[in-house]
């Protein structure tokens, strides 16, 4: 019989991140009246039901028109309110992109873009969906937040954190299933990494999804005597880079892991923060400059490259580099 | 705001269609020509329509709220801001120049009193526009939104999403105006892209259109104003329908596209600005 991996943050259930932002949105209109909420079609899809349940005077369905969201948005955030706005992530954000550029970005205005069925994970819906751009995208916007929670009850912290934060916002979550290994009653700190395992042979740092991944990647390594250092950056935008750099000055290489392109996402913000300070062997595990396709997510996740096993190599070959 | 009498709203809007010269002289640069065309209904509204305070606040609670999505004529709009009070007309030699808060289109970045959103991306402000009614709506705040389009950029997409929403949404606290005087870059908007019965398309989503024949009539825009607040409160947004002219108040600009985005030269300046009186004192 094959020994259990003994992880250092194990989970008993497992639930999707759209459910944490649903959950969340409802907690963050119950203690703030400004808190409002738009969704194009996709009420169930994004968990917005009880949300529009509770406060239906605070809730607007747009129909499938993505543009007119985000000028909504920024319209009603004016006077005061916070909008929600739910759709995919595809429709988000590359669907969107000029009108979140100028009405909401460039306008500094306070509206929070949710967006869901990021990434590979969404499945079987394929391609034309499963948006790997969006954190490249939504990086480059000047004035906006950008951030990536890696489950449940991250993604409900998060969603209740951007509330209380003045300024655009973008959240990025998903769809799968995917265990729950961070606290309940977790404080969600804006732009401040989460070191979750101590290493010092290398780092990995991961966002959304992958963080689970990483987890899994460091009990792995520690199996073959690696000790691996383990950082969720939930927050992409504006990067910690003093913990980036300072856990790199302790272990001298890293691998990035993120559910999106190689360019654009966390990837090229550890590496831009690296060149810049402190040059150090940087592997990276994401999609390579292609789209994805249809099939289970974990499925997916192997074919891609973007699981556990995909990491350790990773991290060996960048402890090779040193 | 003390509301001006017709007489003296002609009289700033000649001064106001100085100052778009003036401006876009100054810089080579800026559209003047819808400028000139919407200036009295910018003057209708800054100066007779809408309740508004001169010390700015972005959220404007209990306030009539203006919201321009053919940002490219912002000469008008910042000679009227000027000109109510939001900022002083000193400002306006700045238009277009580096480290100005008179971006070439309008903007928040700079912190402009009396701006509430960027815009010149075209078709993106009606959407805000109704996004500032509901939330007007929610706090029980009686405050009338006004927004201006061209008629060019009803040819985006993101316009007729905005025209289907507000009606579904019944928000009858909102007055979109479109400047309609049948040009754009390119040439006639017939000849560019038929917007084919643009009455019949407005009112087939559920507004209530009404028409304002003489757009640089001074009565007729404030009347066609008028006439549309009273269409308030009854479950429909209003839709106001602004025939104007292209360039109007200046003889050699009048009814052509070709004063879209060009600056007057010195002898045309000198020309134009023997046409306008100077009733406000320029900047």
């Amino acid at each position: 019989m094959e020994k259990t991996l003994e992880t250092k943050f194990t989970y008993t259930e497992k639930q999707d991140t759209r459910s944490g932002f649903g959950d969340g949105l409802l907690e963050a209109g119950r203690k703030n009246p400004n808190v409002v909420g738009l969704c194009a079609d996709l009420i169930g899809s994004l968990k917005m039901g009880a949300f529009q349940k509770e406060f239906p005077e605070r809730f607007f369905q747009v129909g499938i028109a993505e543009a007119n969201m985000m000028g909504l948005a920024a319209g009603m955030s004016i006077n005061g309110k916070i909008p929600f706005t739910g759709t995919f992530a595809n429709f988000s954000t590359g669907r969107v992109y000029d009108q979140i550029r100028q009405s909401i970005a460039y306008s500094e205005k306070n509206v929070k873009i949710c967006a869901s069925h990021a990434g590979l994970t969404l499945g079987e819906d394929g391609a034309t969906h499963q948006i790997l751009e969006d954190l490249g995208m939504m990086r480059m916007l000047p004035n906006m937040t950008v951030i990536n929670p890696c489950d449940y009850n991250q993604t409900k912290a998060a969603t209740m954190a951007i509330a209380e934060h003045e300024g655009p916002v973008y959240l990025r979550f998903g769809r799968p299933k995917w265990p729950i290994f961070t606290p309940t009653d977790q404080k969600f700190e804006i732009g401040k990494a989460w070191k979750m395992i101590e290493g010092t042979d290398v780092t990995i740092f991961a966002t959304g999804h992958l963080v689970w991944e990483a987890v899994v990647a460091e009990a792995k390594l520690r199996e073959e005597g690696i000790s691996a250092e383990v950082i969720n950056i939930h927050t992409i935008k504006p990067l910690d880079t003093e913990a980036i750099l300072e856990s790199v000055a302790k272990t001298g290489a890293c691998v990035t892991a993120e559910e999106h392109q190689y360019n654009g996402g966390l990837g090229d913000s550890v590496a831009q923060t690296l060149a810049r300070n402190n040059p150090s062997p940087q592997e990276f595990i994401g999609v390579d400059d292609s789209f994805g396709e249809s099939g289970k997510p974990t499925d997916l996740l192997e074919k891609y490259g973007l699981n556990a096993d995909n990491i350790v190599k990773a991290a060996k070959k960048a402890i090779a580099r040193k | 705001m003390e509301k001006l009498s017709t007489e003296q709203l002609k009289k700033t809007a000649s001064q106001v269609r100085r100052d778009i010269l003036r401006m876009v002289h100054e810089v080579q640069s800026g559209h003047p020509g819808a400028s000139l065309g919407c200036t009295e209904f910018f003057v209708a509204l800054y100066f007779n329509q809408m309740n508004h305070k001169s010390d700015f606040s972005m959220e404007g609670k209990g306030e009539d709220l203006f919201f321009l999505s053919n940002g490219h004529i912002s000469p008008v709009w910042y000679s009227v801001l000027a000109r109510s009070g939001y900022f002083n007309t000193e400002e306006l030699k700045t238009f277009r120049k580096i480290d100005s808060r008179l971006q070439g289109h309008p903007a928040t970045e700079e912190g402009l009193p009396g701006i509430r959103i960027a815009s010149g991306s075209l078709g993106q402000g009606l959407s805000v526009a109704i996004g500032a009614a509901q939330a007007k709506k929610i706090d029980g705040d009686e405050g009338v939104v006004y927004a201006l389009m061209g008629d060019g950029e009803q040819q985006e997409g993101q316009i007729w999403e905005a025209a289907m929403y507000a009606p579904h949404h019944k928000v009858d606290n909102l007055i979109a105006t479109i400047d309609f005087n049948g040009q754009q870059i390119d040439g006639p908007t017939d000849a560019v892209m038929n917007l084919q019965d643009l009455k019949a398309k407005w009112e087939a989503f559920g507004w209530e259109v009404i028409d304002t024949l003489k757009g640089n009539d001074m009565e007729s825009v404030v009347a066609g104003l008028e006439y549309a607040k009273t269409l308030l409160g009854k479950g429909k947004p209003v839709l106001n329908l602004l025939h104007t002219e292209m360039g109007y108040g200046v003889d050699f600009m009048v009814g052509t596209h070709k004063w879209h985005g060009i600056a007057p030269s010195d002898e045309q300046l000198e020309n134009a600005l023997g046409q306008l009186e100077e009733t406000l004192g320029d900047y």
